[in-house]
């Protein structure tokens, strides 16, 4: 099973940090080796893999229109749905990036009985992917209070209203992304294996990254709420700082969960570039969004194009071929010049 | 490449975002470490030990605020021959008299706040409001 092989692949890597950090003197692999590395790879991989797209032509005029296009003056143009200016168009992305106003549009079709087919909107991906990107969004500024040191004012305000949108709940205080996040995993999970059609579509590939993410969500909590045998913030943030001051140092022994958190951490950053993850940089590439729809204003010269072939019109082409065509019986639109007798 | 003039300053933008601890930290300075001060009196017992309570303390507090606010349970724990009151300014601050020297130095670190001190007193703090009344 397709779900099996990625739950297997996440498992075998908890066990593979867990068992490897109990080791004397892999913490230094565990906790700065791998983490260097993987931050190496993300920033290398994702710049090489968003030069590579921008190196691809894009040969035609492709933006995907939604709405009414410019047209009589009398007719209202859909200004977001089929943007003609730059204008329009960084608005477009901007609600698409910000607001996933794509998803928002899916729909869900059924066949009845007659036959006849429906067309219902579905917002559950729009709703679920909302959930979970933004609390992922801020789980990860939040941990930035764990690199920087001094803490920015905004950081800790951040983290205060986290904390108070869950009422203050336990100690250490429980995060509302905290559950957010897990949650949003947790349908985007449950739409693969309940939506027949998505569950048919759906590869090892799409499973991974949902599991890795489960279990990066999962250790974090664990770390904080439950296995604190050991999680001294401390000496954890001594480290992490070290690691972005380039003077990284283990002086406590930290608790496995850190280290099996940490390597799945690493693990995501390096699978990024080279999957489907990479929507992240993707979106800001995809012609069938950045595009405006001016096609017939403007010209779209494909880049492809050999400037050395030119432009070759049916009258240049008659001339060319007007003798064998008349030989032929083909009609030409200019008649042979009359022979001349030598 | 094709657009240029967008792609790169994008992508420049993307790394500086990733790398933002690095700069903001300026580059090679990891600050000062916290160094909590021990009681000033001089206690070496506390009501766990030292790595359990690094850890754990404020669960453990959080625990006794639920036993005698909500449960009314004040039992009177003795640990080691000592006995203790449950309570952040009845036990803690008995000998952790100095909230700015010993919590703050780790809290202000780790950019924790906890909201004991919304309705507790330092002994500072409490001490200069006798005065007052």
């Amino acid at each position: 099973m397709k779900y099996t092989f990625s739950f297997l692949a996440v498992i075998a890597l908890v066990l593979f940090a867990w068992l490897g950090s109990q080791i004397p003197g892999m913490q230094y692999l565990f906790g700065v080796a791998i983490p260097y590395l993987a931050i190496m790879i993300f920033l290398g991989g994702f710049v090489y893999r968003v030069v590579q797209w921008a190196k691809s032509p894009v040969p035609f005029s492709i933006p995907t229109t939604c709405g009414q296009g410019v047209s009589l003056d009398f007719i209202k143009q859909d200004k977001l749905d089929c943007p003609t200016k730059t204008s329009e168009v960084v608005a477009r992305m901007f609600l698409e990036i910000f607001a996933f106003r794509s998803l928002f549009r899916n729909t869900k079709s059924e066949l009845h009985e007659g036959p006849k087919i429906t067309y219902e909107s579905s917002k559950w991906l729009w709703l679920f992917a909302l959930i979970f990107h933004y609390s992922f969004l801020i789980v990860v500024i939040r941990h930035m209070r764990l690199f920087l040191n001094p803490v920015p004012g905004w950081l800790q305000t951040l983290d205060f209203l986290d904390a108070g949108a869950a009422l203050q709940l336990g100690a250490p205080l429980l995060y509302a992304t905290d559950a957010a996040l897990v949650l949003g995993i947790v349908l985007l999970f449950g739409r693969r294996l309940i939506n027949r059609q998505v569950r048919y579509i759906s590869l090892a590939n799409d499973y991974f990254p949902l599991f890795l993410i489960f279990g990066i969500a999962t250790t974090g909590i664990l770390m904080r709420y439950f296995l604190r045998t050991n999680i001294d913030i401390i000496s954890i943030k001594e480290l992490l700082v070290g690691l972005v001051t380039f003077s990284p140092v283990i002086t406590a022994k930290i608790g496995s969960i850190f280290f099996i958190h940490l390597f799945l951490v690493s693990t995501l950053l390096i699978y990024f570039p080279f999957s489907k993850l990479m929507h992240l940089g993707g979106v800001f590439m995809s012609p069938t969004r950045n595009m405006a729809n001016d096609s017939r204003a403007k010209r779209h010269i494909n880049p492809w194009n050999d400037p050395t072939i030119k432009p070759h019109s049916y009258a240049g082409y008659e001339d060319e071929f007007r003798e064998f065509m008349v030989e032929n019986g083909i009609p030409v639109e200019k008649e042979l010049p009359p022979q001349k007798d030598e | 490449m094709y657009n240029k003039g967008t792609i790169i300053p994008g992508l420049a933008l993307f790394v500086l975002f990733v790398t933002f601890p690095i700069w903001f930290n300026g580059l090679t300075t990891a600050g000062d470490l916290p160094k909590p001060e021990l009681p000033p009196g001089g206690e070496k017992q506390c009501v766990m030990p030292a790595d359990y309570m690094r850890a754990n303390h404020m669960r453990l507090l959080n625990e006794w605020r639920d036993d005698v606010l909500r449960d009314g349970n004040r039992e009177i724990l003795e640990i080691d021959g000592k006995t203790y009151r449950k309570g952040l300014q009845m036990a803690c601050m008995e000998c952790h008299s100095k909230k700015e020297k010993f919590c703050d130095s780790c809290h202000i670190y780790a950019a924790v706040e906890p909201y004991c001190w919304d309705c507790h007193l330092t002994p500072t703090e409490a001490a200069s409001k006798e005065a007052i009344h």
